[in-house]
């Protein structure tokens, strides 16, 4: 295509959208609220997926010996717990040791209440077991609760379990949402190019009569859908990263001394921005070819 | 040389309508060609199916040569290219002055400006508005506006050039101006099918004459009047 026709149908996409000011209005505001909740699931659920993906790895099966074995039992029980399947490693945690990472998790407020059991300590020896995949956990456990000499197996799972029903049901309400608006922006987007259409049935008429080809005669509504999406996709833009760097910049270092870290803003703000305009073209283009179609048929 | 050529062409619509019947046609380059017959006899059908508006339900239309039904519809705007088609209603876009309705045609067609310059003028001079390129269609009476519309149609040099009821919305003296163009681009060679209801022009300007009537080709005369049975 030569420029110069690029440039005419530049300038009938855009005179378009004047064309039809409220339709393309209520367009616009569909892909710009479509966007903004597409936006925020996305950190949400990407944001899920990453604390979820660090708590999988710190999940463990402690195993607490009992406290009546002795030390050739408990080198036993090691080299029993070497032969499960799907263990990559094995730490010994004394009870001294797992004392003080108690402590230490408790903070400093309770740290005499509990550095008074330093004589009496009434914990376990433990053995930390890990799997080689975070999904086989379960696994393990169970079969380290068979062997001898053991007091009791904890691990993790049933959290990580909970976690992951709630994201699944985010998840899907986030799909079933944005499919919903997606639709429904889709829809606004075709309806005003059909009004467009139809202010310019009279000259496509005559485009048609006078030999011009469907694609040069669909060029201006392809472009008038893109810019419907752009133009939509510039708010939810601005909110979405925005608020994604606000939020970092201000909570991140606060989240993180109890939870996983937020994903870094730099990348992240990017990535979900591509996606957003990318989705919002999409529903643009879509909505304006599916509407042209019909008036095409010769 | 013939140009179109229908042979044994029905036209049944969705709705059940028998359009045409069994057509069979032979037009040579450079006619000029009346098609008369009471309303809903099939002319206009008839007429779409040379620029494939519409196709037919059987049988084959050459233009040129190839047959036309079995053109892909994404070939149909080359078609569209070599023929030209003039309406009652003019079709002029009312917001473009004369000039730029008929560059329209040629610039969604992708032609360089320097020959849609060219051509445009050229058209111009022969339906005679030169000095009228910068009115807008509404300033001109509907004779002219028709002049316009026929520029447009022939600017992009077609073999044939169709008119359905050309002069239809215009009184008797506009009607000549419309038919003294049409000739004069008819003696330049293009072929001209002209739909018509006007007797009188029929009967003055004497030409070929196809009479449809109820779908069937009932008449077709060299030099023929207009009329049928009623």
């Amino acid at each position: 295509m030569k420029g110069r026709t690029l440039v005419r149908h530049g300038k009938e996409g855009l005179k378009n959208i004047g064309r039809n000011g409220w339709m393309s209005f209520a367009s616009i505001s569909a892909v710009t609220v479509m966007l903004m909740v597409v936006g925020v699931f996305l950190l949400l659920i990407l944001n899920l997926n990453h604390f979820l993906e660090s708590v999988e790895e710190d999940v463990e099966v402690r195993v607490y010996i009992d406290l009546t074995a002795t030390e050739q039992e408990q080198e036993e029980l090691r080299n029993d717990l070497e032969q499960l399947d799907h263990v990559e490693s094995i730490t010994y945690l004394s009870k001294d040791e797992g004392l003080d990472q108690l402590i230490d998790s408790l903070g400093e407020d309770n740290r005499e209440v509990f550095e008074s059991l330093r004589d009496e300590n009434p914990l376990n020896d433990a053995f930390i077991l890990r799997a080689t995949d975070p999904q086989l956990t379960e696994q393990v456990a169970l079969q380290a609760e068979e062997l001898n000499d053991i007091d009791r197996v904890d691990y993790g799972k049933q959290v990580v379990d909970q976690l992951f029903k709630v994201t699944n049901v985010m998840r899907t309400m986030g799909i079933v949402l944005v499919l919903g608006l997606m639709f429904t922006a889709m829809f606004l987007i075709s309806n005003t190019i059909k009004l467009t259409i139809v202010a310019r049935q009279k000259e496509i008429q005559i485009m048609k009569l006078v030999g011009a080809t469907n694609g040069f005669i669909r060029w201006p509504f392809f472009i008038e859908g893109i810019l419907l999406g752009v133009i939509g996709s510039i708010i939810p833009l601005a909110l979405v990263t925005g608020g994604y760097y606000y939020v970092y910049n201000n909570y991140a270092s606060r989240l993180s001394l109890d939870f996983a870290e937020l994903l870094p803003a730099s990348p992240l703000s990017l990535q979900v921005s591509l996606i957003l305009l990318a989705i919002g073209v999409f529903v643009g283009v879509w909505g304006s070819l599916t509407s042209v179609r019909k008036f095409l048929k010769v | 040389m013939r140009i179109i050529e229908m042979n044994n062409v029905s036209k049944t619509y969705s709705n059940g309508v028998n359009a045409l019947n069994n057509i069979d046609i032979l037009i040579e380059k450079g006619e000029f060609v009346y098609v008369v017959g009471p309303s809903g006899a099939g002319k206009s059908t008839f007429i779409k199916m040379i620029y494939r508006e519409e196709l037919p339900s059987s049988g084959s239309i050459h233009i040129q040569g190839s047959d036309i039904t079995k053109l892909k519809s994404k070939h149909v705007p080359y078609l569209r290219r070599k023929i030209g088609v003039v309406f009652q209603d003019f079709k002029l876009l009312p917001k473009l002055s004369v000039y730029e309705n008929i560059a329209f045609a040629l610039e969604v067609i992708e032609e360089p400006r320097h020959i849609i310059r060219k051509r445009v003028m050229e058209v111009l001079d022969i339906v005679k508005l030169k000095s009228k390129a910068r009115f807008l269609p509404d300033e001109l009476s509907g004779g002219e506006q028709q002049r316009v519309s026929i520029a447009r149609a022939i600017v992009n040099d077609p073999r044939v050039l169709i008119a359905d009821e050309p002069t239809g919305n215009l009184d008797p003296d506009t009607s000549w101006e419309v038919m003294e163009t049409l000739e004069t681009i008819n003696r330049s060679g293009t072929t001209v099918i002209m739909a018509t209801h006007n007797r009188e022009i029929v009967n003055t300007i004497k030409r070929r004459v196809i009479v449809i009537e109820s779908g069937r080709i009932v008449r077709d005369e060299l030099r023929g009047s207009y009329s049928y049975e009623r």
